[in-house]
């Protein structure tokens, strides 16, 4: 494999752009004559619209229509399911009906020739409900936790229940035991852009310009809702001003837009306020979670036991990645999982950076540090004692490995031999000091994939695949994959994105963009390549490749990222304050296309860590299942003087199974085993256990 | 000039200059600057985030002095100077901030940029070597939800140290 360019710290191509406010995201596309849309959401959390009152709406100037499920045309909502959408239930359907499922839930849209005039008239709309009182609080005894479709059966990709050994015999009579509740709160993805969308009718084909990280289903989505023609609809998403998750699934403000656009006969663009977010962009799911360890005097683990219960809506089962982990991450002959979702009166969840790992990893990693020091055994040295030859909940070897190279790395990088274990132990000054470290790991993932290569008489090529790019540097890396592959300087290469009359690519999520849209770039370059020496006459030349994953090496592996991440804190003696006064990651994760880009990734995730170990929380109202703090002012999350001294490294592997490329992905890894590297550090700096996220300044205090 | 039953305007006539071009404009009393740059003139590099100045995106240059577009109106501007990242990239005034930016990485999605731009701008302009602490702090006003901050702070003390030695940063 030619590698001038793959491995090397390239300069991200679409810099330029993005330093001078020319990178055009979903609501910087004007089009003439477009009107503007804005969606009233209920204000109750579960019950009946009675009334919709929009006389004084509809004389403010500029209203175009007031559209509800009174006078909404029926949409045909033909059954789809996305790769990314829960298996089990069906989607939102909007504006059909007066049932009210959860608080915000969109309950009609105003159109206006202006932005403002469109928000003055749905604050004008007088609505009437029967509410009931819904339920939100997945600990509250009026919810029923349920085995989710999806993971029934031992077949299952996230099981409801696994088990070897005996866990529970075993932990019953473990020389050394701990057994702990955990909870980890709901948070929204919060990325900067707002979801936006910009959709124009041409007769019976409809065009996108639409934040979407995964182009191809937003497409097919829309055509199953509108009862059309798959090619009949156009997305169009060039820039993604972050998603990490939320932008995986099209949400209903997308099927507004275009329902609106079509009513009114005129393009329509809808963006939805930070609050909106809130309501109808998924978030990740609370969990409550139990973990119990049992090891001998000299630290061999002999039991782990982890039940995981996780929120979700009343129409659809959303299910992740809580207990996933935990059967493969240390060697134990007695090993029982566990995972339940609990249905809610919300919008239904969807994936987080890190979906299931961030929250199952936090309770497994916590559960750890604490039998160290029930063993008086050091953090690190107990996984050594533990770390597994093989995948010991498949029996299958591992792709690649690196956990004990990344923590022995860490250490010697973070300078672990200087930490007092003993808690409590540590001071600079008014700050107690506690080093904590946890273990990081996702799994390697792989979808198939098409790209399509194009050589021009100039010399040049276009590369085109239908895939996002929400921020980690799409479209920098595949320009290097095509470089190489094509023998060509990277200025000659022209790499676009985010059209759906691309070829297809898989979600732009779960850590695969670079391994699968990569090696169809791969394929498609050879290709070009291929033909372009047969017929060397014809400029432009183009072709297709795709790439899959050989089902035979994937049935014999494990394939899984590892990472070693550390933490130190410093805790005011007086008031409690906590800050992160140094974060260090360290990963093993295949081959690292772009060191530039690639660090950056993982210090983004590790604040997001630190964001969901100090911070994040959405709250909600049990009352009434209405979002308290659904804004930014409220929802707090890392801010530049959070943060200090954050460092990312990678360990040299070499994975040959896991993809043409050997990359494993770092996106969703760099959240993960952040949270429990902070807690299990305050832990050490304070004595005091907390295992209720975030924490705060009140639990240090009153703990 | 009133479209309701009630006796006050609601829009009124300003004329301003933006990024140095005279503009003449009737705005809705209601028009936040952010919209009325993005939506009304297509200047769409500040962006809008929250809406309510938590998060920065939309921080622009209003008569000097850098201000959020969401908390200002565009009926205050009668004969205001305001300054966008799109114009201040023509006149260069960024460019050795915009080139570190890219040299250093200090962007992914790239959303949050030019607000940060225009708040890295602003602590530079007060000359010298601002501390690393002083960076973070002047833009903790200024969300960035990818990057980790990290090379933002990277990118503004190499800037103040190359400007403060009198040389070029280029990418
Ligand atoms: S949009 Fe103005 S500060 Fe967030
Ligand atoms: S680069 Fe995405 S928010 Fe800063």
């Amino acid at each position: 494999m030619n590698t001038q360019f793959v491995g090397q710290p390239i300069r991200r191509v679409d810099g330029r752009l993005k330093v001078t406010g020319g990178a055009r995201y979903a609501a910087d596309f004007n089009l003439d004559e477009h009107v503007y849309a804005v969606i009233v959401n209920a204000t109750v959390g579960l019950g009946r619209i009675v009334s919709i009152d929009q006389a004084a709406a509809t004389r403010l100037p500029g209203v175009i229509a007031v559209i509800s499920h009174l006078n909404a045309p029926r949409l045909a909502y033909h059954p789809h399911k996305g790769a990314i959408d829960p298996a089990t239930g069906e989607r939102l359907h909007v504006l059909q009906g007066d049932q009210v499922r959860f608080y915000g839930q969109p309950v009609a849209v105003v159109v206006a020739d202006t932005l403002d005039q469109a928000e003055r008239a749905a604050a004008a709309l007088s609505i009437t409900y029967a509410a009931k009182r819904p339920a939100v609080d997945p600990s509250a005894s009026d919810t029923t936790e349920i085995m989710a479709e999806a993971s029934k059966g031992p077949k299952a990709y996230y099981p409801a229940d696994t088990a070897r050994g005996d866990a529970d015999a075993a932990l019953a009579t473990a020389p050394v035991r701990i057994d702990a509740f955990y909870d980890t709160a709901r948070e929204n993805h919060n990325p900067m852009e707002p979801h936006a969308t910009v959709a124009r009718w041409d007769g019976d084909r409809v065009t996108l310009w639409s934040k979407t990280q995964f182009v191809v289903n937003e497409q097919a989505e829309i055509a199953a809702i509108f009862g059309i023609p798959t090619e009949n609809v156009q997305v169009i998403s060039p820039f993604v001003g972050g998603g990490f998750g939320t932008t995986l699934r099209t949400w209903s403000h997308v099927t507004i837009a275009a329902l609106a656009a079509r009513q009114v006969g005129r393009p329509v663009k809808l963006a939805l306020t930070r609050k909106q977010m809130f309501f109808t962009t998924g978030h990740r799911p609370r969990s409550l979670q139990r973990v119990a360890l049992g090891a001998t005097p000299d630290g061999k683990l002999t039991s782990i036991v982890h039940e995981g219960r996780g929120e979700t809506s009343r129409y659809e089962e959303f299910i992740e990645a809580l207990t996933a982990g935990t059967g493969f991450m240390y060697s134990c002959p007695n090993v029982r999982t566990q995972y339940r979702i609990v249905p809610l009166d919300t919008g239904t969840p969807n994936h987080m950076r890190g979906p299931g790992e961030a929250q199952g990893m936090f309770a497994l990693e916590c559960a750890m540090d604490e039998l160290s020091y029930e063993l008086g055994i050091d953090p690190i040295e107990l996984r050594r004692r533990n770390e597994p030859e093989i995948d010991e909940s498949t029996g299958k070897p591992f792709s690649s490995r690196s956990l004990m190279p990344c923590y022995d790395r860490g250490a010697e990088l973070f300078g672990w031999a200087q930490r007092n274990p003993a808690p409590r132990s540590m001071r600079d000054d008014r700050e107690y000091v506690g080093m904590g470290c946890a273990s990081a790991t996702y799994p390697v993932l792989f979808s198939p994939t098409r790209a399509r290569a194009r050589l021009l008489a100039d010399g040049t090529a276009e590369i085109e695949v239908a895939a996002s790019d929400m921020g980690p540097g799409t479209y920098t890396s595949m320009t290097q994959v095509a470089a190489d592959a094509l023998g060509l300087p990277l200025d000659n290469v022209r790499f676009s994105l985010g059209r759906s009359d691309f070829p297809p690519a898989p979600p732009h999520g779960g850590s695969q963009t670079m391994a699968s849209v990569g090696s169809a770039i791969r394929a498609a370059c050879a290709a070009v390549l291929e033909a372009a020496a047969r017929n060397r006459e014809v400029r432009p030349i183009e072709a297709e490749g795709s790439a899959q994953r050989d089902p035979e090496v994937a049935a014999r592996f494990s394939m899984h990222s590892f990472g070693a991440v550390f933490a130190e804190v410093g805790i005011d003696s007086d008031v409690g304050t906590i800050r992160v006064r140094r974060a260090l990651g360290v990963y093993g994760a295949g081959r690292i296309v772009n060191p530039r880009l690639a660090l950056s990734q993982c210090t983004g995730g590790m604040v997001g860590g630190i964001g969901m170990a100090l911070m994040e929380r959405t709250m909600l109202d049990a009352r009434d299942g209405r979002l308290v703090n659904a804004h930014m002012a409220d929802y707090l999350m890392p801010v530049n003087l959070d943060i200090d001294r954050l460092e990312a490294h990678f360990v040299d592997e070499e994975d040959p199974h896991v993809n043409p490329l050997g990359v494993k992905g770092l996106g969703e890894i760099a959240l993960v085993g952040m949270a429990p590297a902070i807690a299990n550090a305050i832990f050490h700096a304070t004595g005091t256990r907390l295992r209720n996220l975030p924490i705060s300044i009140e639990n240090v205090l009153t703990a | 000039m009133s479209d309701t039953a009630q006796s006050f305007p609601t829009r009124v006539d300003i004329s301003l200059t933006v990024n140095g071009e005279p503009v003449d404009a009737r705005v809705d009393v209601s028009r936040h600057l952010v919209d009325f740059l993005r939506l009304d003139l297509g200047l769409t590099g500040a962006h809008a985030g929250c809406e309510h100045g938590v998060c920065g995106a939309c921080t622009l240059q209003v008569d000097g002095e850098i201000v959020r577009g969401c908390l200002m109106l565009a009926a205050q501007l009668d004969g205001a100077e305001v300054w966008t990242v799109e114009g201040l990239t023509e006149t260069g005034a960024l460019a050795d901030l915009q080139a570190a930016f890219v040299e250093r990485n200090a962007l992914q999605c790239g959303f949050c940029t030019p607000g940060m731009l225009f708040a890295a701008a602003d602590i530079l302009a007060q000359g010298g070597q601002p501390s690393r602490v002083a960076i973070r702090e002047h833009i903790s006003g200024n969300y960035c939800r990818c990057t980790g901050y990290e090379a933002v702070v990277d990118a503004i003390e190499t800037v103040a140290g190359a400007r403060a030695r009198g040389e070029e940063v280029s990418a």
